[in-house]
């Protein structure tokens, strides 16, 4: 072997070393899009913060096979306009992935301008990760190769609900009530039809439709609750319209079961106080007193480092190791390299086994129904041992119900590249 | 009967919380011309303010001393800020009142969060006062119209009855003579939006609790005091008073009511399916357009009466 020969196996060598080591080093950035400021801000910031410290976390254990995880905020001031400008901006200024959760309204905005990006400009897609906006369309209609989403669909939750709740032979009256847009429209019928279905002796008592955030005194609205003699009441409210609507059933002294969606919002818990003890139930994919190990360091490290707020998705996890699975089975951070792992894809969590179903794009886990109560250390039950909102409540498990309960069929028919 | 009298109760209850809320930003609009654009904003200071003040020496003290330290920071709104904008016409105040709740919300962020806080009611005042057909009234709903009326009443007599008073109203018509007559008008002035700030703070600390303590609380009640001014008439107390009360019932007896537009023709045999033409107009109940009617009553009232119920400006 002559030297030039030696010399270009020693350039090449280099040049190896220096792309893997740029391999290495490669980073994944994704777009956080959500409220960082105007009325919903506290929720936006606390969800950013769980994101980063998952980010972390990815890193840290080096999930992804080398790429490391960086999760950046952009502030749409929940506005689907604001939210398409953002978007622009963030694809020109690079990244591949995007990711936001907070109202469907903006969610449908994003998923038909990215589809619409990702149509014009073949080789340049963006992964749109949703990891709260619920609105069923989403999956259906309007479903897409580059929308994934990790929380439950409302319809979904609504399933899950009312088999819990036709189990309940205490049950005949029915209220429900909900904020006047799609996705509270949404939750009223799937309520009705469910319980048709399921139950079809439980009287609807009350059907109630009032606009998003405008409502400051719910007393009418208890009075009319109290007059139609309804013993549980089903609101997909969330925020204030919920705070206030449980605040004004206490000061009336309604003695009814709230089956919510949101009770454990951020900040709801604070909001509501005492008032919500062993009246409030919630449906989630999770929360944090379901017994886990790995996820129960999680959040105490997380409290550690934010002492004033909460891991409060659980399904953020499950979206960031999920994300990091594929980009290491697909050893890329294309989007569409990674979309094509994770279309279909199953992971075995702590809370048992979640699939990213191939057909829509929906993510198939188990949920729970939960009741809030004091926590264990002011004298609740002993399951309770983390509280929300630092408010000395929290959650306790009513029921699991397993995956398959709550699939629906889906409508969604999506081209795959 | 039973629905009547709970509606009754409910209504003239919202009525009383509204005028609380817009009590103060009457009485800076009819002494000094300014629309405060901050108003709500210093109800949510009251409210946090009495937050931190409770959590160490309890509700009671809180009650007074939150919406004075709500007055002191109206003053010097006032003082170096308003006076220094004022010649500049009410243009500018508007516009610097509405960057000062910008800047007082932003205040609020970094102090407390963004986060609702934990501000309950207090022990004493948790309970219910009285049952009617079954349905509890609490104490602390009875405390707030107690207080609201206490407004009304201490107002009326401070502007009507005392020296003050009468200086007040004396310089906002003549501020030339009163000044002539040796009275300081600018710290008359001062003192005026001090006291509306108070009256805010004072709506805040007890609204904080029975609501929501957070940051987006001014925003939740920023609109509707303003329809309560322009209904009862810029400037008029007994102006507010009334469009209050008639705000409140309207809400809470429409919210009672299933009716709809298509409903009128249910006895003829006609009915709207949802997806028909304007379905969901014709379906649209009084019921869930309850919230958004005092808007719709404020713009009738700027239609045909704009000086509002009771008012004297015709601004």
């Amino acid at each position: 072997m002559n030297t030039r020969a030696l010399r270009s196996l020693a350039v090449a060598a280099a040049l190896t070393a220096a792309s893997l080591a740029a391999n290495a080093q490669e980073v994944l950035r994704i777009a956080y899009i959500d409220p960082l400021s105007g009325p919903f801000a506290d929720v936006g910031e606390a969800g950013l913060k769980q994101f980063q410290y998952l980010a972390d976390q990815v890193n840290k254990r080096n999930l992804a096979g080398g790429v490391k995880f960086e999760v950046v905020g952009f502030d749409n001031k929940t506005s689907p306009q604001e939210s398409l400008n953002v978007l622009k901006k963030v694809i020109d200024s690079g990244f591949r992935y995007i990711m936001q959760g907070n109202g469907s309204s903006v969610a449908i905005a994003l998923s038909d301008a990215v589809q619409k990006h990702n149509e014009r400009n073949p080789g340049k897609e963006i992964l749109y990760l949703n990891y709260a906006a619920v609105d069923p369309v989403l999956t259906n209609e309007k479903c897409h190769f580059y929308h994934f989403r990790f929380d439950a669909n409302s319809d979904m939750k609504m399933e899950a609900l009312t088999t819990f709740l036709a189990k309940d032979p205490n049950i005949k009256k029915v209220y429900l009530i909900n904020q006047n847009y799609s996705f509270g429209q949404a939750v009223t019928r799937a309520a009705k039809a469910d319980l048709a279905r399921k139950r079809p002796d439980i009287q609807i008592v009350g059907d109630d439709l009032h606009p998003l955030g405008q409502v400051k005194d719910f007393a009418p609205y208890v009075a009319k609750i109290k007059a139609s003699g309804a013993d549980t009441v089903i609101t997909g409210n969330w925020g204030t319209d919920m705070t206030l609507l449980i605040k004004a059933a206490k000061d009336a002294g309604l003695n009814v079961n709230f089956y919510t969606y949101y009770g454990g919002g951020l900040g709801s818990v604070a909001a509501m106080g005492d008032s919500a003890i062993g009246k409030v139930k919630q449906i989630t994919e999770w929360h944090a007193n379901v017994p886990t190990k790995e996820t129960d360091r999680m959040v105490n490290e997380f409290k550690k480092q934010n002492p004033k707020l909460d891991y409060y998705y659980g399904r953020a996890g499950t979206l960031m190791f999920m994300l990091a699975e594929a980009v290491k089975r697909a050893k890329s951070t294309d989007p569409t390299a990674v979309a094509k792992v994770m279309s279909g894809m199953k992971m075995d969590t702590e809370l048992g086994q979640v699939e990213m179903r191939a057909a829509d794009h929906q993510m198939i886990q188990p949920l729970y129904i939960s009741t809030l109560y004091k926590q264990a250390s002011k004298g609740g039950p002993a399951e309770v041992k983390y509280d929300a909102d630092n408010s000395g409540l929290g959650f306790k498990t009513d029921a699991r119900i397993e995956a398959y309960v709550s699939a629906q069929p889906t409508s969604c028919n999506m081209k795959k590249p | 009967m039973e629905f009547f009298l709970i509606s009754l109760l409910n209504g003239v209850t919202y009525g009383l919380l509204l005028f609380m809320l817009s009590s103060g930003l009457t009485l800076i609009f009819s002494m000094m011309g300014v629309l405060n654009f901050a108003h709500a904003s210093f109800y949510m200071l009251g409210a946090y303010f009495a937050f931190q003040i409770s959590g160490h020496i309890g509700f009671w003290p809180a009650l007074v001393l939150a919406p004075l330290g709500v007055a002191v920071i109206g003053m010097a709104v006032e003082r170096y800020g308003l006076r220094t904008v004022h010649k500049h016409g009410h243009v500018a105040e508007l516009l610097f009142t509405f960057g000062l709740a910008y800047l007082i919300e932003e205040a609020v962020h970094l102090i407390w969060g963004r986060a609702p806080v934990n501000y309950g009611v207090p022990k004493d005042l948790d309970g219910t006062l009285f049952m009617i057909y079954g349905t509890a009234f609490p104490i602390y709903r009875g405390f707030m119209m107690l207080v609201s009326v206490l407004m009304l009443v201490a107002l009326y007599v401070v502007l009507t009855r005392t020296r003050i008073g009468l200086v007040i109203q004396a310089a906002l018509t003549h501020p030339e003579t009163v000044e002539a007559l040796g009275h300081n008008v600018p710290r008359v002035f001062m003192l005026v939006f001090g006291g509306g700030a108070a009256l805010a703070g004072l709506a805040g600390v007890i609204g904080g609790n029975a609501f929501v303590t957070s940051p987006g609380m001014a925003l939740h009640v920023g609109a509707i005091v303003f329809v309560v001014v322009v209904i009862g008439g810029m400037g008029s107390l007994a102006g507010a008073f009334i469009a209050s009360l008639l705000i409140g019932l309207l809400q809470t007896f429409s919210v009672a009511l299933d009716w709809s537009l298509g409903g009128l023709f249910k006895p003829m045999g006609i009915s709207f399916a949802a997806d028909s033409f304007l379905g969901e107009l014709w379906n649209l109940t009084l019921a869930s357009a309850a919230p958004v009617l005092p808007y719709l009553l404020m713009v009738l009232v700027l239609l045909f009466r704009p000086r509002g119920l009771l008012g004297t400006r015709d601004t």
